[in-house]
This record gives structure tokens, C-alpha cells and sequence, in this order.
């Protein structure tokens, strides 16, 4: 088992290093803005000693690659900095708004893996039968619209018209459970149709990739019952390709959400990094990009481990 | 002579090409329909909007009646010109993104299948970096540096979605760079360029093709996605993106309108999808039989 | 022709497979007759496309996705499995027929063990339980002289050798002691030391049961040694059917003389001038593919005159097609020089003028990897007529046209195809055609003949005669193959692990008395003599030599 745990290990420090140089070029990158926090912070009424007072007092005045590793260092510790539009501590607000994206993803991932497993197997079994060419043209059709076409067309149909779930997800710290199950609804569905319809479209390839395997046939001329080939033959098998395909489709969900977040107005980090864009809210802008840099780098990390622990060649080596 | 076993199958490319145009399923061809019609509006929309592109000619949010048929929108501007002038804007911008992704992906991920050794290792782990922060989430935090302006917008695009480009393009280079014509074309004594043009080229075009769909597609949706956030194109040129957010509040009142410029980007990505999806599968089909 | 309405337990009667190709359908497999007796054993040659697997599979019943069925019946042990249903057929299929396909690698589920394979017949078809399988196992992988059989089947597929696997997946076929096994080419993929091993293995195994087969090859010497009757296909249709022995003596049709083809030909004499000095010289070359991997050749020797040909002959890994690339500099050695005329050549073929280039040209093994899909005949053939030879316009065509004609293809027809338009002997033709386009004066043939069907084979070797009479050319031939070596080579050196084991002219070589490894090369290729392996495997048995499968 441990070289297993060695290629782990190797797989893991290369993630970390992933990260440490993605801070370094999210850091780099604000830093091109011209000016700085202090003149921001400070607007027209700074004078030159203001800003300069104020710039030594956030520690703004050392050299780029201190004022980098304080930034790091005062990440570890869990503070983000002050967001320069209301003068909160980032930490805080960061720490609500990321938990609320990763509900509504994990509600919307809940439905939609699933459904675009099962759907998928099927496609690839009947492979060809009108329910697969069915299944293609609407996965196609799903993957091509945009998140907010969608989300709109829900909204004007089950929300406005019918007046089966709210239109807008705002969801608060004393809303119960079942209550933020119920306002996010429309917004989960949203994001599960198109992330679905990819996922769909992925198993289905991977699944008839396997089942095209020489070894799949062989089952079938031994006498194997169809169920059993499919069971204790593709199956093994297909969790290698099928985890991969999963987990990527969550790295694609962490960036779905941003969109669905602005229009069903889901107080979540892609809306708060939406916000702070557009009001050029820098320390905000990044430190929400680091997070979802972080979740991303992480659950890639997590699909290049599994694919490891599902692969029988490296689990049981010469 | 060659004995008249020897088998000679003779196609002509041309006939081919067309017994498969018109024996292609009918998502192809509704496709190929979508995409002329988009091309015709794009080129010829002055001469059908009837109203001019940011013209204020009547009150705001105005239903769909007889002057303006799709209605005004939220400035009192005319939706039916201005949806057909975002076909040149949106769909003209997404292309040329596409085009700088591809100029800069694609001839470096040639180039480092070409090259190979310590080059391509490096390429690779750039892209590698560059890809490990999401796109969208990327190009927010360019866009709120560089600003949103149109240049600026396709370079930042265009540039993160070249590392997608050089992955692909790198990968079928690959494929027939370790191909046997490749070093009897060295031996020969041809210069890696000509090597790269006229040896490598030709073989990778079918996929690459299919790959400029499909990059296409992406970047389109995900400019209609920036622009609807209010960070891509920004008012008061005509996008479809950011259309629908201004029209976004007639939703609330079941009113259809931030609908139509949705659904026009849904249906040229549609469009699209169906061709490339027609396509890979004429080709891989061509794969297996020779 | 025997009646076949008495074989008792397969009786195959006017069978006719479509299949489908080009959005069409082709028949594939035409009017084809066959049966089996219990303990029969038919071989079933053809070359490639001939549809012999395509039979051998039908034969349980079963047609690949893309064919189907038309016409005739299979009749096995009374069951007409042409109208059989799905499960009758299912039930028959591992337990009373079995097969064992051409590549164990592949046909082995690599996420379960190979016991567990094994086993899987026995408890799914209701035979035994699950320990008295794995005791089955182990005593057939003992009887199969598998290493260490008490615990081989507890590995995985990926963890076993290729003639591990092919032994390990004749054992799966007989766990359910079946009537028949279908053999499809189980030995095509190994090499020729290891092949000789596991067919005698499956020869044995198969008498000790007396089981039914039927022995799919396209190497008449190998399914002479190992079936009672044969069956020569071409095309999906019957050629020639009879007894093994009748047929090895006295061959009724044209087209099963002509599967002897390349042992019967005979390259013509060469007379050389005499010469001073070698016409390429390799000396003391060591080379390896980077610096840290191990060395490929090591301390290699030799020397080509001008207009011989060279026999480069050994198994996978020997190191010959490394020298082929040693020679046209695209691998610079470690250590050593080539000369050519006398002259050194710089070692990385960048440094090499356009006349170096030129004088040294290479033919490769698969005509498809060869030329450039996308490009015309007449580009491939030509692009070193404008390049280094400065030829254009009419001079360019006429000289093209000479070539085509050179190699036997008609100008007109050809030069303005694409490659997929052409068949692999005429794309080798091609290959040929654009190196001596070049005017070579060396030609090095890095197995050309070896993808290529035999016949076609033929005529590729007997070309490269003409033209080395013609033009005095000097081959370099690199094979695998001892019978083209003995078609065609003036001299032979024999390479194992990278270094030469053996060199001299053709009678040195192939006449005892023989260097060890020489001789156990020339004994692993099988004979058009049905008893040839009982006789090789007597010889090795008496030396000691056979030693139960380390392959």
C-alpha cells in the first residue's frame, strides 16, 4: 500500500504548490491596479499625508513580495483583509457566503449526479434507440443554453405563473432548513439542468468506451447473463471514469453558480464577487477569487486521487 | 503490372462531403439553417432593424404592439433593432475570441508537439497554472483590473481560452508527429516549419475544426454570461447578454421580453453544438473504417 | 470432399456473414462448410479479411456488432443456433463451447483476478463450486507448465507476461471441459521462442481432453503442426479443403501453393565487384535513447558492400530498428562512427549535407504511418525530385512516371490518387517509389514485408530484387522473419539485447554447425512439416532447454 500513499502524497504537494502560485498570480494581479487600497479607501478627501499614513497603517508602504506574504500569512489566520466598500471585516462575510454556495451546489450536485448517472448508463445501453438519440438532442440543447435563460424560464413559469416557489432565494442565518430547502429550489434545478445534461453527456461516452472493450465481449462468450456483464464486469470498471467525470462536473457547477446566485438573488460568493467587480471592491475581489481558485485546484486534486484508487493497475502493481 | 486482385477503393472527396451533407440527421441540418440565418442578420442588420441600434424612440418597456414589435426596453429603446444588431456585436466579438484563442493556443500547442523536450514541459506547466483558477472566475478579476472595454475583453478571453486550444492542439499534434511520414519528412531535410505546415497541418485540421465549434460555443456563453453580470460589453452597445438584465424586471410582471435575446443565444449555440456533434461523428466513423 | 451431414458434434452447411462497411452491406463470408467430430481439430488459414474469426465466432452462434447472419446453417450437437434463442445459446457458450481470442491482454477484465475469471464459468454455468474451480485451476496451470501454479491465478492480468496470459486464458476455456474451443490466432502476438512453448502446450492440453478446435491462423506451418484437417479461405470463400498432410505434399489449388510463397522464393545471384573499401561501415557503436536509460546497442560491428543485401535479423528489443536509426543520424550513438564511403557521417543528421541525406534512405514497416494521408501520390513520390534533385515541370513528370513505373504501377492510374485510395502493397510500392526518388545508393528496409500478407510480401521482395540488380543497390533488411532471411540475404547478422550474437554470409549462418542463440531463432520457425514441433521439442527436451514458461 504505500507506494499508493507516495503517488498520493506526490499528488497532494502538487496541488499545494498549485495553489501557492495561483495566490502568487491572484496577488500579482491586483497588485497591477494603479493605486492603492489607502487611496481608495480615502477617495477624494485624501491628501498625500492621509494616504500616506493610512497606507503605512495597512502596511501597504513594504516591498510587493512582504506585502505578499502578510497577505498569505493573514489568510492562514483567517483574515481576509476589510472590504474597502463598507469597511467589514472580509472573514466574516466570506465565511456565511461561501457556506451558502456550497448548499446550493451540494443541493443542485444531490440531484443532478444521480440522475445524470442512471441516464447516462441507459444511454450508453441502448445505445442508438430513440431514448438515446432523444437523450442526446435535448442534453445538447441543454448544455447550449445559458445558466440565466433557464433560470428566467423557471422563473417565469413556476414562479410568476404558477406560484409554486419563490422567485427570489433570499435565504437568512434563522431560516430553517426545510425554509432554505424551499428557496433554493428553483435555483438548484437551474444549475442541475445544464451541469446534468454535461454529466450525461460524459458517462454516456465513457460507459460505451468501456463497454467497447475486448474484455466485455469475452464475458458475453463465456455465457455470462447480460445482467452480470453489466454488474461484475463494466461496472469495476467504469468507476474510474465515472468519478472523474462527476468530479469534474462539480468544478464546472462552482462557477454555474455564479450566474444563478445574480439571478435568483442567493446571498452566495458569486454574487458577493459579482458585486465587488463591478464596485472595484479589490480586497474582496481577492479574496473570493482565492476561495473559488481553492475549491477548484481541491476538487480537481480530489478527481486525480480517485482516479488513482479506482485504477486496478496501480492498486495492485507487478 | 499490379494484378487486378489488388483492391482500389476510389472516392472522390467532393461527392463524398456532399452524399454526406444530405444524408446528415436533421439536427445537423436545422443547425446549418440557424447559423446561415445568423450569419444573413449579423452582415445585414442595418438594413433590416428598423429602428437605429441605441435610438430612444418611445416610452420605456412598452408591450410588443405594431411599432415596436418585441417592445422597448428599459431606456425606450427599440428590442427588435437592437436584438439584431447584437447579432454582429455578440456574435462578432465571440468570433473573434475564438480566433485569438485559437492563434495563440493552437500554434502553441503545435509548436510544443513540434519542439518537444524542456519547451513543451514548460508550456505545459503554464497552462497547467492558468488553468487551475476557473475561467469565468479568472477573467472577473482581469476584467475589474483591465477594465471591460471591447479590446480588452477578447484579449482577456481570448488568452484563457487559448490553454484550453493548446491542450487539444497539442494532443492530436502529438498524434502525428509520432507518425513515420513525420521522420522520413526529416530526413529528407525538411525545415520543422515546412514540416509543421504542410506534413502536420493538413491532419489536424478535421479536429481542430470541430474544436473551434465547440470553443466557440463556450466563449460565446461565457461573454453572454459576463455581459448579463454587467462586466462584459457594456451598454449601450447592443448585446444580448446584457439585455437581458435590462430587461430583467419585466420577469417579475410574466412578461416574456428578457426572454428573446436569451433565446438567441441558446438557439446560434444550439446551432452550432449540432454541427460539431454531426461532424465528430462523420469523422470518427471515417477513423474506424480506415 | 468428406460428406459433412455425419459430423456429429459442429456442422456448419452454405454459410453466408454480411457485413457492414461504407454504409453498406458486404458479404463477408461466402458459402462456407465445415464440421467436426469430437476430438477433431480443423485449422482455418486465410489472410487478413479472409473472414476466418468472423466463421470461427459464428460457430458459437454469436456475429460481432456490424455483422449478421444471412444464410445457412450451424448446427452444433443438434442445436440449430442459427434460430436458437438468446439463452439457449448463452447456455452453451463457455461451457460446452469456448473461446480464446487473440489478445489475452485484452480480453482479461484487469479489475479481477485471473482465478476469479477462471472460476466464473464453472459457478455461472452451475458446474461446481467455487473451491473445486480454484483446485481445477491450479492443476491446469500446473498442467500447462504455468510458474507457479498454486498461486499465479491469485494475480492480476496486468501483473502476468503475454504467455502467461495466452496459457492462462486456454485454462479459462477448458474450466468447463467444452466440446469445442475456438482458437482465433492465440499466438500471432508473442514472439517467435515463446511461441513454439504455448503451442505445444495447447496441443497437449487439448489431446489430454479430447477436445474439438478449431485452430484459426493465417501461418500455414504453425496450423500444420497443430490440426488434423485445414481449411483455406480467401475472401470469405473456401479454397481448399483436406487432411493436414495431403494437403502440406501435394497442394491441389493455385492460391494455397502460393501461401508458400516467400519461403519458395529465391533472391537472384549477386556478383560484386570487387571493392575496397565498405560501402557503409558501422564501428563500435553503443547507443541508448537517453542518458540515463540503458544502452541499445552496445559495441555493434559491421559492414555493407555496395549492392548486397544485409540480413538484420532478431527478436523484439535486439536493438535492429535502433541501428536503422543510428544510421540515418536521427539517433546520435554514445559512442562509435558510421561511415559511408569511407567518410565519417556526422552523427546527428541535421549536420549532414543533402548529398548524405540523399545516398541513405529508409523504407518502414507500416505503408499507412509511411506517407502522409493528405497528400497526393504524386507530392509524396516527387517532394525529393524538386528538393534536392532541383526537377521541375516536364523533367519532373517524365522522372516521375519512371519511378512509378520502376515499381510497377501505372503512372497514370496512381500519381494523382490519395494514399486511402490504395491498398498496403501499393502503398508500400509507393514508400519504395519516394526513396528512390533520391537516388539512394543504401537503402535501409526496416521490416517492409512484415505487416503485409504473404503473397503481397512476395511481390514487395521480388521487386526490391529487380531493383538491386538494376540500380546496385545496398539493402540493409531488418526482419524478424527467418524465412524472408533466407529469401533474400547475401549476409546475416544476428542481434539479441543489442549486441551481435552472430555475422556471416547467408551458409554461415543458416548451416550448422550454429551459434546457441542462431539455433534456437531458426527452430522456433515453424515448418511446413507436421512434424516439426514434435521434433524441435524432442531436440530441446533432450538439451534441457525447455524450461516451463519463464515467457
Amino acid at each position: 500500500m504505500t507506494h499508493i500513499l507516495i503517488i498520493l502524497a506526490q499528488r497532494a504537494l502538487l496541488g499545494l504548490i498549485t495553489l501557492f502560485i495561483v495566490s502568487v498570480i491572484i496577488f500579482l494581479a491586483v497588485s497591477m491596479l494603479p493605486g492603492d487600497a489607502a487611496e481608495a479607501i480615502l477617495g477624494q478627501a485624501g491628501t498625500p499625508e492621509t494616504i500616506a499614513a493610512l497606507r503605512k497603517q495597512l502596511g501597504l508602504d513594504v516591498p510587493a513580495h512582504i506585502r505578499y506574504l502578510n497577505w498569505l500569512g493573514n489568510i492562514f489566520q483567517g483574515n481576509f483583509g476589510v472590504s474597502i466598500g463598507n469597511g467589514r471585516d472580509i472573514g466574516e462575510i466570506i465565511g456565511v457566503r461561501f457556506s451558502n454556495t456550497i448548499f446550493l451546489a451540494t443541493f443542485a450536485a444531490c440531484i443532478a449526479i444521480p440522475s445524470a448517472l442512471i441516464l447516462g448508463v441507459l444511454a450508453a445501453l441502448y445505445r442508438n434507440s430513440y431514448y438515446d438519440r432523444t437523450i442526446n438532442v435535448v442534453t445538447i440543447s441543454s448544455i447550449s443554453t445559458p445558466e440565466f435563460f433557464v433560470a428566467y424560464i423557471l422563473i417565469v413559469f413556476i414562479s410568476v405563473k404558477m406560484g409554486w416557489l419563490p422567485s427570489l432565494a433570499n435565504i437568512r442565518a434563522d431560516t430553517t432548513f426545510l425554509g432554505k430547502l424551499e428557496r433554493t429550489l428553483l435555483p438548484a434545478i437551474t444549475l442541475t439542468l445544464v451541469c446534468m445534461a454535461h454529466m450525461l453527456r460524459m458517462t454516456r461516452a465513457a460507459i460505451i468506451n468501456l463497454l467497447s472493450n475486448s474484455y466485455i465481449e469475452m464475458a458475453t462468450l463465456k455465457g455470462m447473463k447480460k445482467v452480470r456483464v453489466i454488474i461484475h464486469h463494466a461496472l469495476p470498471n467504469a468507476w474510474a471514469p465515472i468519478v472523474n467525470v462527476v468530479v469534474l462536473n462539480l468544478a464546472y457547477l462552482v462557477v454555474g453558480v455564479v450566474v444563478v446566485e445574480v439571478v435568483f438573488v442567493y446571498p452566495g460568493l458569486g454574487q458577493l464577487m459579482v458585486d465587488a467587480v463591478q464596485r472595484r471592491d479589490m480586497p474582496v475581489v481577492q479574496a473570493s477569487c482565492l476561495i473559488f481558485a481553492a475549491t477548484y485546484v481541491f476538487l480537481n486534486l480530489v478527481a486525480d486521487i480517485l482516479s488513482i484508487l479506482t485504477n486496478p493497475r496501480l492498486l495492485h502493481p507487478k | 503490372m499490379i494484378s487486378k486482385s489488388e483492391p482500389s477503393i476510389v472516392t472522390s472527396k467532393t461527392k463524398y462531403f456532399f452524399t454526406e451533407l444530405m444524408g446528415a440527421p436533421l439536427s445537423a441540418k436545422i443547425g446549418i439553417l440557424i447559423v446561415v440565418i445568423y450569419i444573413f442578420v449579423a452582415l445585414f442588420a442595418p438594413l433590416l432593424a428598423p429602428f437605429g441600434e441605441s435610438e430612444l424612440v418611445g416610452k420605456k418597456y412598452q408591450p410588443w404592439n405594431n411599432t415596436f414589435l418585441l417592445g422597448t426596453d428599459n431606456l425606450g429603446r427599440d428590442m427588435l433593432s437592437r436584438i439584431l444588431f447584437g447579432a454582429r456585436n455578440t456574435v462578432g466579438i465571440a468570433f473573434l475570441t475564438t480566433l485569438v484563442a485559437f492563434l495563440i493556443g493552437g500554434i502553441c500547442g503545435i509548436f510544443a508537439a513540434v519542439v518537444g523536450r524542456w519547451i513543451d514541459q514548460v508550456l505545459c506547466r503554464i497552462v497547467d497554472i492558468l488553468m487551475a483558477i476557473p475561467l469565468l472566475i479568472f477573467a472577473m478579476l482581469l476584467l475589474s483590473i483591465f477594465g471591460t472595454s471591447i479590446p480588452s475583453l477578447i484579449l482577456i478571453i481570448g488568452i484563457l481560452d487559448a490553454t484550453r486550444v493548446f491542450r487539444i492542439s497539442r494532443a492530436v499534434s502529438l498524434n502525428i508527429v509520432v507518425m513515420d511520414f513525420i521522420e522520413a519528412a526529416k530526413l529528407q531535410g525538411e525545415s520543422l516549419f515546412r514540416i509543421t505546415i504542410r506534413e502536420i497541418l493538413p491532419n489536424i485540421f478535421s479536429p481542430l475544426a470541430a474544436e473551434f465549434g465547440l470553443r466557440f460555443c463556450y466563449v460565446f456563453l461565457t461573454i453572454s454570461a459576463l455581459s448579463f453580470l454587467g462586466l462584459g460589453i457594456q451598454p449601450p452597445t447592443a448585446d444580448w447578454g446584457s439585455m437581458v438584465r435590462a430587461t430583467a424586471d419585466l420577469i417579475t410582471f410574466g412578461d416574456y421580453t428578457p426572454l428573446i435575446p436569451a433565446a438567441a443565444i441558446a438557439a446560434l449555440t444550439v446551432g452550432v453544438n449540432f454541427i460539431v456533434d454531426w461532424f465528430l461523428h462523420i469523422h470518427s466513423r471515417l477513423q474506424d473504417e480506415l | 470432399m468428406s460428406s459433412k451431414q455425419n459430423k456429429t458434434l459442429l456442422s456448419i452447411t452454405d454459410l453466408c456473414i454480411d457485413g457492414f462497411s461504407n454504409n453498406r452491406w458486404h458479404q463477408i463470408v461466402k458459402h462456407v462448410n465445415l464440421g467436426l467430430d469430437h476430438g477433431d481439430i480443423l485449422g482455418l488459414i486465410g489472410e487478413s479479411g479472409a473472414g476466418k474469426s468472423t466463421i470461427g465466432i459464428a460457430a458459437m452462434g454469436y456475429a460481432k456488432p456490424g455483422c449478421r447472419i444471412t444464410q445457412g446453417s450451424i448446427k452444433f450437437d443438434n442445436l440449430e443456433l442459427t434460430t436458437a434463442t438468446e439463452e439457449e445459446k448463452r447456455i452453451l457458450r463457455g461451457s460446452r463451447i469456448a473461446y480464446v481470442a487473440q489478445s489475452a491482454a485484452a480480453s482479461f477484465n484487469p479489475a479481477h483476478k485471473l482465478i476469479d475469471q477462471f472460476s466464473e464459468c464453472v459457478v455461472q454455468h452451475g458446474i461446481g463450486s467455487r473451491q473445486q474451480a480454484y483446485a481445477d485451476a491450479k492443476d491446469l496451470y500446473n498442467r500447462i507448465k504455468m510458474p507457479d501454479p498454486n498461486r499465479i491465478g491469485f494475480r492480476y492480468p496486468h501483473q502476468v507476461s503475454g504467455g502467461q496470459l495466452q496459457r492462462a486464458m486456454t485454462a479459462m476455456a477448458l474450466s468447463c471441459r467444452p466440446n469445442l474451443i475456438i482458437f482465433d490466432e492465440p499466438t500471432t502476438a508473442l514472439d517467435v521462442t515463446t511461441q513454439i512453448e504455448v503451442l505445444s502446450t495447447i496441443r497437449d492440453i487439448v489431446q489430454q481432453f479430447n477436445t474439438a478446435a478449431i485452430y484459426i491462423s493465417h501461418d500455414l506451418a504453425i496450423v500444420a503442426q497443430m490440426a488434423d484437417k485445414i481449411l483455406v479461405l480467401r475472401d470469405g470463400e473456401p479454397i481448399e479443403e483436406a487432411e493436414t498432410r495431403t494437403m502440406i505434399s501435394n497442394p491441389k489449388q493455385k492460391y494455397t501453393k502460393s501461401l508458400w510463397a516467400v519461403r519458395s522464393f529465391q533472391k537472384s545471384k549477386t556478383s560484386l565487384n570487387p571493392q575496397t573499401r565498405p560501402h557503409i561501415k558501422v564501428e563500435r557503436v553503443t547507443a541508448a535513447y537517453t542518458k540515463s536509460t540503458d544502452d541499445v546497442l552496445i559495441d555493434v560491428n559491421f559492414e555493407i558492400m555496395q549492392g548486397e543485401t544485409v540480413a538484420i535479423v532478431g527478436e523484439s528489443g535486439s536493438g535492429k530498428s535502433t541501428m536503422a536509426r543510428v544510421i540515418t543520424g536521427l539517433l546520435p550513438p554514445k559512442n562509435g562512427m558510421v561511415f559511408y564511403e569511407g567518410a565519417q557521417l556526422p552523427d546527428d543528421y541535421r549536420n549532414r549535407t543533402a548529398q548524405q541525406l540523399q545516398k541513405i534512405q529508409m523504407i518502414y514497416q507500416m505503408p499507412d504511418t509511411a506517407i502522409n494521408p493528405r497528400h497526393k501520390i504524386r507530392h509524396i513520390v516527387g517532394r525529393q525530385l524538386s528538393l534536392h534533385l532541383d526537377l521541375e515541370g516536364d523533367a519532373k513528370q517524365r522522372r516521375l512516371e519512371d519511378l512509378m513505373d520502376m515499381v510497377d504501377m501505372t503512372p497514370t492510374r496512381y500519381l494523382d490518387r490519395y494514399p486511402e485510395e490504395l491498398s498496403g502493397g501499393q502503398k508500400q510500392r509507393v514508400c519504395i517509389a519516394r526513396a528512390l526518388a533520391a537516388n539512394p545508393s543504401f537503402v535501409i528496409c526496416d521490416e517492409v514485408t512484415s505487416a503485409l500478407d504473404k503473397i503481397i510480401a512476395e511481390g514487395i521482395l521480388r521487386l526490391l530484387d529487380r531493383l538491386q540488380q538494376e540500380l546496385k543497390l545496398a539493402y540493409m533488411f531488418i526482419t524478424h522473419d527467418l524465412a524472408t532471411v533466407k529469401a533474400i540475404a547475401d549476409r546475416v547478422v544476428v542481434m539479441r539485447q543489442g549486441c551481435i550474437v552472430e555475422q556471416g554470409s547467408r551458409s554461415e549462418v543458416f548451416d550448422p554447425p550454429y551459434h546457441e542463440y542462431t539455433e534456437l531463432l531458426l527452430s522456433s520457425v515453424p515448418e511446413m512439416d507436421p512434424d516439426w514441433m514434435d521434433r524441435v521439442i524432442a531436440n530441446r527436451l533432450q538439451k534441457n532447454r525447455m524450461q516451463p514458461a519463464k515467457i
